[in-house]
């Protein structure tokens, strides 16, 4: 078997931390950052007598996430325990679903250099996240366990090893972070470990005498939290799989060897291992009978899959056929709700009378130019989430008839930054605001020239920098012009006089 | 009225009608619990300062006519493994978990203070809940009140005994596979379990969650009616527990006194087979004879996998159960920690060889077995098959009778020691009390009489599902034609309570 | 069905139970009469049968996103053989990890 016959299969595993207020089984609250043992009850600290609760809404978000990856939501998931000892495990047990997970069989496509990629999803299931176990401080000979995240609500979504190579296992990654931001189903802020991944690697070796495929042992590689080492650990276990094959055709086989777990060492950049197929856990699965099933009501799904918005992959395809650039797409897709405003955006300003004979391409720009700056800026501002704004007077159609004004020359950009501001406090309109506050732009030449003339007057010393050959000195001219109109001076006129006058 | 000679309910009443103080009343059982205790060692932890101090409360509330509940000044005991956060130990009589305190009440514990009861102490168990005689506890055994060199049964033996030589009116148990039935009729009191789901088991430290229940031991009826009716119901806390809209908790006590009119009694054959006491089973068939005298039909019945199967199938899915729940007790984060251990791993393992007795060590290494790798299905999974075939039994039988009778024990009490050595005798002690636990249904034993040892003997009546109202009706007709309950060990007058 | 040294100490550790050699020949016999018994179950043909996990047809209980306040460091650290500030204190551990 050639070295070119060997296929890279890859299946990646992600764990989410699910975006609820309180844990899976407990209603203590999923904290962050926050001093060792203060998010705890005698529930997630798995006290003698206590037992679990399922939270509502991590159901709710899974099945979001589970719909959205195109998931089949079975008539009845089971929770499970899956045994293991560990420090940072109160119980000794996770809480998780074995056999009847909450959602099977979906997909997720990919955009990679060689095309649209489908990634088949073999299922998406709930369970409770572990503490942390960290070495001493001070390199003391002990280790100490913090439980604030034990029992944070996790969700895993298990891929089919349909990616052949490390640039589409980071792909893969990078699309579901976006999907699971996007829905609002986990923050994924790779920073506090919202999102980790496990990739298993081998390689397939040609088909065997049954016309079964044959592979090399499955590595899984465990607690990779950020794209680069998902890419690095699979690009480096692909290379070391094609060594080891090469070495030992008949040996390193997944018959002979099975499936092992690795380490990923980021500083040395390889992985090691950690337990072969004999060390293996026996997790002991049986049925949790401290809760009851999951018995999903049809119409309840139904609702949830009704309410979902547009998906970033489709978006994303009428976002390029719109010319949008790849940052801004990125951008404009960081929420459903940002996507669908600028969407809403976009088709208010075309409702302008003075809209008509904007070419598609001006209109697509200028409506990602306010979403991205003003509106997000509000949102940043105030830390609230877009449906949130709505209720402080924010509607795409009043806008739209700001943006008008601005590009209509009536107001300046600057200006109408302002008044978006006054707008969301007000609820005002925009017209109204303008007139209230005198501000409409002034657009008299006449006027201008007065001004620009009383600029040059006085800035003599910036004047002859200009001449001199400092044409960053303009701008301060324009912008001392601009103050003098309070404002309101409409900037390229000002630029163009400006020019006329100091003859540049 | 006398706190140690009468009933709950009359103690309860008389303080509700002011006859008597919580104050005086609490003294009265702490003085019986500080004179018999030594010989019987049905307690744990007795909280006189506490009890005192709850007493006083009620006498307060009641003097200024506030509402003081249900059980206002009524003494109780807790067994335990029920978490108390009164500044007693929960041990669950179990070295792993010396001295620690819980931070939370148990649900039932919650019920009892809001309902005004004064709790007056611990009693002890088998370790984690895990016996049939009360030996199996880390800080001694409880002896029989009836005869202090014999076993009161287990594994809630103290509450049982407690009860039975009258140092408390009432006490709560547990019960998994007989754990308050069995103990109730060797010390010749009443024991509920009540369908699994009627009442929380949050709080309740868990041995086998499937088959887990709490309910009461006291020496009436009426009496365990009353403290089923102040704890059942409910809690949001625990998932398993029965919804107040699918199952709405009855008043025990309004329809207590009305018997069940044309009463079909089914007789397991199965119940009544080889192994059982002959004096046992002749109290158990006197009683049935009072039934038929009271125009109730007796048929014999079929549960062909209620007894042996049951018990096979009860000692993997318990076990198993087991196995996991008591995973957590390592030393990490409370309970007890080895003192030298190599690394992480010894930690555990020597933690856990030092905190648990043999029973429990026994039987967490069978449940692992049996949910290990390559054997799930030949085990586990096999044993809820059968326990599905032992639930359709009694949904058959049930059909046809509206309860099923026989004897709680094959046995009355053993003496201490018997049968420590040999585990499995031991376990066929609850022979005729598992099956109902794995079947989900409500059980319950009442007095029948004694053998001529001068040793209790106790019926067992079990109703289907959410019945329990019918279940104590029952009971309560046979009660009101005997009078069992007014004889009492002779411990309590004074006497030496040896065996004959 | 009887126990093999072997598989008593298999159990022990799968358990983390620490069993001294007398421990292992006393519950490989007492372990083994139990396994033997329930060994009964094999009479019975279950061919067809669902498993009976959950005692009552009980689904879907939930409860809603609203946080309640929990234990102070000091309460969950109250009953800790050894702490280290506010977290547990254990032996060292090797990461092998199994912390997911």
């Amino acid at each position: 078997m050639s070295a070119a016959e060997l296929v890279p299969t890859i299946g990646l595993e992600v764990h989410m931390h699910l975006a609820t207020r309180t844990k899976m089984f407990c209603a203590c609250r999923v904290a962050y950052d926050e001093r060792p043992n203060s998010c705890v009850c005698p529930v997630c600290l798995g006290m003698p007598g206590v037992l679990p609760v399922m939270n509502a809404r991590a159901i709710e978000l899974a099945v979001r996430m589970a719909l959205a990856l195109g998931c089949t939501i079975p008539d009845l998931a089971k929770w499970d325990r899956k045994h293991y000892y560990y420090p940072d495990l109160p119980k000794n047990y996770q809480i998780s679903e074995y056999d009847q997970p909450l959602g099977v069989d979906g997909h997720l496509d990919v955009e990679t250099p060689g095309g649209v990629r489908r990634i088949g999803i073999i299922r998406v299931h709930l369970e409770e996240d572990a503490g942390k176990l960290m070495h001493a401080e001070g390199g003391g000979d002990y280790s100490v366990v913090d439980l604030n995240r034990t029992g944070t609500p996790l969700l895993e979504v298990v891929s089919h090893p349909d990616m052949h190579s490390a640039e589409e296992a980071r792909a893969y990654g990078e699309t579901l972070r976006q999907l699971a931001v996007y829905l609002g189903v986990s923050g994924c802020n790779m920073q506090l470990g919202q999102m980790r991944f496990e990739p298993n690697i081998s390689l397939r070796i040609g088909t065997g005498p049954d016309g079964e495929p044959r592979y090399t042992p499955i590595a899984e590689i465990k607690n990779l939290n950020s794209f680069r080492s998902v890419e690095r650990a699979c690009a480096y276990e692909i290379a070391r799989h094609r060594q080891e094959y090469e070495a030992d055709p008949a040996g390193y086989t997944l018959e002979r060897l099975g499936k092992e777990t690795r380490g990923w060492n980021d500083a040395e950049e390889r992985t090691y291992l950690l337990r072969s197929k004999e060390e293996a856990h026996d997790y002991r699965y049986f049925p949790e009978p401290d809760l009851v099933p999951l018995v999903p009501d049809r119409a309840w799904v139904e609702g949830i899959r009704a309410g979902l918005p547009k998906l970033p992959g489709q978006f994303r395809k009428e976002m390029q056929e719109a010319g949008l650039p790849r940052k801004i797409i990125d951008a404009l897709l960081q929420e459903d709700q940002i996507a669908k405003s600028w969407e809403d955006l976009v088709s208010a300003i075309r409702k302008q009378p003075q809209a008509k004979g904007w070419d598609a391409k001006r209109l697509t720009e200028i409506a990602h130019n306010w979403i991205l700056q003003d509106v997000r800026r509000v949102l940043n501002e105030r830390a609230i989430p877009l449906t949130e704004l709505r209720n402080s007077h924010y509607a795409e159609e009043e806008l739209a008839k700001l943006i008008v004004l601005v590009e209509t020359g009536v107001i300046n950009r600057n200006t109408g930054t302002e008044v978006f501001s006054k707008m969301i406090a007000t609820g005002k309109s925009a017209a109204e605001i303008v007139q209230e506050g005198n501000l409409a732009q002034v657009a008299d030449a006449g006027e201008i020239e007065a001004l620009v003339d009383q600029t040059i007057a006085q800035n003599p010393k910036v004047v002859q920098d200009y001449q001199g050959g400092k044409k960053a000195s303009l701008g301060r001219l324009i912008g001392e012009t601009m103050k003098a109109s309070g404002g309101k001076a409409n900037p390229q006129i000002v630029r163009e006089i400006l020019l006329r006058k100091l003859g540049g | 009225m006398s706190p140690t000679e009468s009933t709950a309910r009359q103690v309860r009443d008389a303080i509700a009608r002011r006859e008597a103080s919580a104050a005086e009343v609490t003294e009265a059982c702490l003085a019986a619990v500080d004179r018999l205790d030594p010989q019987v060692h049905a307690f744990l932890s007795v909280d006189h300062a506490g009890a005192r101090r709850r007493a006083a409360e009620i006498d307060r509330r009641l003097a200024a006519g506030e509402p003081a509940g249900l059980l206002a000044g009524l003494p109780v005991a807790i067994k335990d493994n029920l978490c108390t956060a009164d500044g007693q130990a929960t041990t669950c009589a179990s070295r792993i978990l010396e001295g620690w305190r819980a931070p939370y009440n148990a649900h039932v514990v919650d019920r009892l203070l809001a309902e005004g009861a004064v709790i007056v102490g611990k009693t002890n168990l088998d370790e984690f809940a895990m016996g049939s005689s009360t030996e199996n506890s880390a800080y001694g055994t409880t002896r029989n009140p009836w005869a202090l060199d014999r076993v009161p049964g287990g594994s809630s033996g103290g509450s049982a005994a407690a009860v039975a030589a009258r140092m408390v009116p009432a006490a709560l148990g547990s019960d998994t596979g007989g754990s308050i039935r069995q103990p109730a009729a060797l010390c010749g009191v009443v024991g509920v379990k009540p369908t699994y789901g009627r009442v929380s088991r949050y709080g309740l430290v868990a041995f086998a969650s499937s088959l887990d229940q709490i309910g009461p031991i006291a020496r009436t009826v009426g009496d365990a009616a009353l403290l089923l009716q102040a704890t059942a119901g409910h809690d949001a806390r625990d998932s398993t527990c029965v919804s107040q809209a699918d199952q709405p908790l009855p008043d025990y006590l309004a329809a207590l006194e009305e018997p069940v009119e044309g009463l079909r009694i089914g007789v397991p054959r199965q119940f009544f087979a080889e192994g059982l006491d002959p004096e046992v089973e002749a109290a158990v068939r006197e009683a049935l004879a009072v039934y038929e005298r009271l125009g109730a039909k007796l048929t014999d019945v079929d549960l062909p996998h209620a007894t042996d199967y049951a018990i096979a199938t009860y000692y993997i899915v318990a076990t198993s159960e087991a196995s996991s729940n008591l995973a957590r007790y390592d030393g990490v984060h409370y309970g007890h920690r080895s003192r030298d251990h190599a690394d992480m791993i010894d930690m555990y393992m020597r933690s856990r060889a030092e905190g648990f007795g043999d029973e429990v060590k026994r039987r967490v290494m069978l449940g692992t077995y049996a949910l290990s790798a390559g054997y799930y299905d030949a085990y586990y999974k096999k044993a809820l098959q059968v326990r599905r075939l032992i639930r359709r039994d009694f949904e058959e039988a049930f059909r046809k009778v509206d309860c099923l009778m026989g004897p709680t024990s094959p046995t009355p009490a053993f003496r201490i020691g018997e049968r420590a050595a040999d585990p499995l005798a031991m376990y066929l002690s609850d022979i005729y009390t598992v099956s109902c636990n794995l079947a989900a249904i409500a059980g319950l034993s009442v007095p029948c009489g004694f053998t001529g040892a001068g040793l209790p003997v106790g019926l067992q009546i079990l109703t289907d599902v959410f019945t329990e109202d019918r279940l104590l009706r029952i009971a309560r007709m046979y009660e009101r034609e005997v009078d069992w309950v007014s004889r009492a060990p002779a411990l309590v007058a004074g006497g030496g309570g040896g065996a004959a | 069905m009887a126990l093999s040294r072997e598989e008593v100490l298999k159990a022990g550790t799968l358990s983390r139970i620490r069993l001294s050699e007398e421990d292992v020949a006393r519950f490989a016999s007492q372990l083994s009469d139990v396994l033997g018994y329930v060994d009964k179950l094999r009479e019975l043909d279950t061919r067809g049968v669902e498993p009976l996990a959950h005692a009552l047809p009980i689904h879907n209980v939930l409860r809603p996103d609203e946080p309640r306040e929990g234990l102070t460091p000091e309460q969950a650290l109250a009953g800790a053989p050894e702490s280290a500030g506010d977290c547990f204190r254990v032996p060292r551990v090797i990461d092998d990890g199994t912390s997911a």
